[in-house]
């Protein structure tokens, strides 16, 4: 057999720059570097610190340096944690559902039924969050505290006699506040992938005879999916791990994880369970994404 | 005519301040191949749209196989439409594509699937089901478009400048077969587009419409030879315009006068208007013959100076110039060797003749 003609070009100084031009990812991965610079820096060595430290010991003061399970064998072992855990991940759950349910019909109106100004509308649609995200939820606490708008008014109508303490201090009040603070968060993409349909598509399925009901669960919905998951992740893994909010209106009842953890690094001084706490709240989080994706796949393959 | 299955009553339809569809008034009957053709933003789509049921007319009623239907909603209509875009649902394969609108047939799966099998063999897709619907061409993406429609079996199928995004020779063969399939299927085509050409191979009949207001609806071959205005005349197909005054009038004959043409003979039924006035006389670039030889003066003969040319393969174009008149008279010769080795170029003196029969007349205008 002969020498092929065309030897692959020997990697020169004139070859890498013509490796560079030629190869798309090589470009994409340049392009991509001080994102990645970043990321590396700012997530995976954090990680990396968690992760050790989780499998270390606190000794009051003092953190024992050799490989133990047993921050993990207390998760399982002190079931408050996991109740704890199992509740953050409920809350966060129905603050996601609540805002998503509550941001479509508006993000659906801007994207259909609004001409002109749509930008004005977004606009306004981000005012709330042109306030400081403590103030907002200050302001819920005063709306639905003891001697708070809603009870004052309620008993100025003469239409109750003792303010109603279900109102504060409760997962309900935590998942009211939460849907409110981030809605301006799920309305975006939701707009955006609804602004993206064809018109045409849902002429043409009106068309095929489908009334307008089941032209938006056929061709609206599933075609808008990509922006409601976007939503969803948005709002349901920031608020896994809320604090603020669960200690502000949430009471003895509406304490999460967040809370849990934070005292681990602070008052209660266990950084090894805190980390522990973080890397299986975490990896929760992580698997109920893997439902939420499953189930949207699911939804698709049925309704089509 | 058969039974008209669409009745369109005087309807008119404004957006605003602009008219789309100025009192359009036209049947169009069950099994027709029915073109609206129209340069654009004349109100082709508005009217189809229209029929569909995407737009309720400002005015007028529409009737659809006898029902009417002027205020019924998309969905209860007996058409269905292939949009200019196709609109094809991306988040469908093209077997559901096709099925999407037959969830309430009252089919059982198997029945479906083999009707679905039907439709793809129908448009020459065999077993591309499962494919994706963006793992399709241009012209894959029409036909899947056309099964969607034609498997409701619907009274009639609208169709939006359907090959508009095709290219030549595409177009050229989705042209053959929609009118094959049209024929197999018999079912009503309404068809719009701004190509002439399309409108003219495809149609039954043809709306010819401008500014809102449907101008004229006729066969191909009445369009072509006998156009009833001066816009017609112009766009469809290539005209040389001559005005005129009318001379008399003679066993069929009438003799006229053209400051360009000089006397003319136009065989006609009546006179376009009476002796002394003016008309216009409109006749086709390839009515002409080219004559090289002194000709004389007599009526229908012209004689003139060559211009540019254009070879076209099958056919040459020419321009010549007359006497007394700016823009050139526009002349079309089959390529046969013998009428194009005596053409020396430009500036050469040649003479035009065309037959009695040749000529349209048309009123004056304005
Ligand atoms: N929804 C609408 N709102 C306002 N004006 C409209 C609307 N739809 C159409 N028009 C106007 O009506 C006129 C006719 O439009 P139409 O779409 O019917 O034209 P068309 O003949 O289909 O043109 P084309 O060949 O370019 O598609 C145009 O002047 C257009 O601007
Ligand atoms: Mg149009």
């Amino acid at each position: 057999m002969s020498a092929s003609p065309s030897e692959p070009v020997r990697a020169t100084r004139g070859g890498v720059r013509v490796w560079f031009m030629r190869s798309e990812s090589a470009r994409g991965y340049a392009l991509l570097s001080p994102t990645l610079v970043v990321v590396v820096l700012g997530l995976i060595f954090p990680i990396v610190i968690l992760t050790t430290l989780s499998f270390w010991k606190q000794d009051y003061v003092d953190i024992i340096r050799t490989f133990t399970l047993e921050n993990y064998s207390a998760f399982f072992e002190k079931k408050i944690y996991y109740l704890i855990l199992y509740r953050s991940i409920r809350i966060s759950a129905f603050v996601t559902l609540v805002t998503i349910v509550l941001a479509y019909p508006l993000a659906y109106f801007i994207a259909f039924h609004v001409q002109k100004n749509k930008i004005m509308w977004i606009i306004l649609v981000t005012i709330p969050f042109w306030t400081s995200y403590l103030l907002r939820v200050f302001a819920w606490k005063v709306i639905l505290g003891y001697n708070g708008v809603i009870n004052s008014g309620l008993i100025s109508l003469g239409l109750i006699s003792e303010p109603l303490e279900f109102l504060l201090y409760n997962p309900t009040a935590v998942v009211i506040t939460l849907a409110h603070a981030w809605a301006a968060v799920a309305i975006l993409p939701i707009y955006v992938s609804l602004e993206k349909i064809d018109r045409s598509l849902i002429e043409a399925a009106r068309d095929l005879g489908e009334s307008a009901f089941m032209t938006f669960v056929r061709v609206t919905l599933p075609l808008s999916l990509p922006g409601v998951i976007a939503a969803s992740l948005l709002v349901f893994i920031p608020t896994v791990g809320e604090y603020v909010t669960p200690t502000l209106v949430g009471g003895t009842r509406g304490i999460m994880i967040g809370n849990i953890i934070q005292s681990m690094f602070g008052k209660a001084l266990n950084w090894p369970l805190g980390a522990a706490l973080s890397i299986i709240s975490m990896l929760t989080v992580t698997l109920a994404v893997c439902v939420l994706l499953g189930g949207t796949r699911w939804f698709r393959k049925k309704v089509g | 005519m058969t039974k008209a299955i669409i009745s369109i009553n005087h309807v008119t339809k404004d957006f605003g301040s602009v008219r789309a569809v100025n009192d359009a008034n036209f049947e169009i009957a069950e099994g027709e191949f029915f073109s609206l053709l129209g340069p654009s933003g004349c109100g082709k789509t508005t009217l189809l749209r229209i029929l569909a049921g995407f737009e309720v007319p400002s005015a007028g009623s529409i009737y659809i196989d006898g029902r009417d239907v002027t205020l019924l909603p998309p969905n209860h209509r007996p058409v269905n439409m292939v949009f200019q875009n196709y609109a094809i649902f991306p988040h469908l394969n093209v077997a559901s594509n096709i099925a999407f609108g037959m969830r309430r047939s009252g089919l059982s799966k198997a029945e479906l699937a083999e009707r679905i099998e039907e439709m793809l063999e129908l448009i020459r897709l065999p077993g591309y089901g499962e494919r994706g619907a963006h793992e399709l061409s241009g012209g894959q993406r029409q036909r899947v478009a056309l099964a969607r429609a034609l498997i409701k079996q619907p009274k009639v199928l609208l169709l939006d400048e359907p090959l508009g995004a095709l290219d030549k020779k595409l177009r050229e063969q989705m042209q053959i077969e929609l009118r094959q399939l049209q024929q197999q299927v018999g079912i009503t085509f309404v068809f719009v587009t701004h190509d002439q050409e399309e409108a003219l191979t495809l149609s039954d009949r043809i709306a010819v419409m401008s500014q809102g207001d449907v101008l004229e609806i006729s066969t191909p071959g009445e369009l072509y030879e006998a156009p009833r205005s001066r816009f017609v005349a112009d766009f469809i197909g290539t005209m040389n315009f001559f005005d005129c005054i009318v001379g008399d009038y003679r066993g069929g004959v009438l003799s006229a006068d053209s400051a360009e043409l000089g006397p003319v003979r136009v065989a006609c039924t009546t006179p376009p208007a009476a002796p002394g006035e003016g008309f216009v006389l409109a006749i086709r670039p390839e009515k002409f013959q080219l004559v090289f030889d002194d000709a004389g003066a007599s009526a229908n003969t012209v004689r003139g100076r060559m211009g540019p040319s254009a070879y076209l393969g099958d056919r040459s174009h020419f321009y010549v110039y007359l006497e007394g008149r700016n823009e050139p008279v526009s002349v079309a010769l089959p390529n046969l060797a013998r009428s194009l080795d005596r053409i020396r170029g430009v500036d050469q003196e040649v003479w035009l003749t065309w037959p009695e029969d040749a000529a349209v007349l048309l009123p004056r205008e304005e």
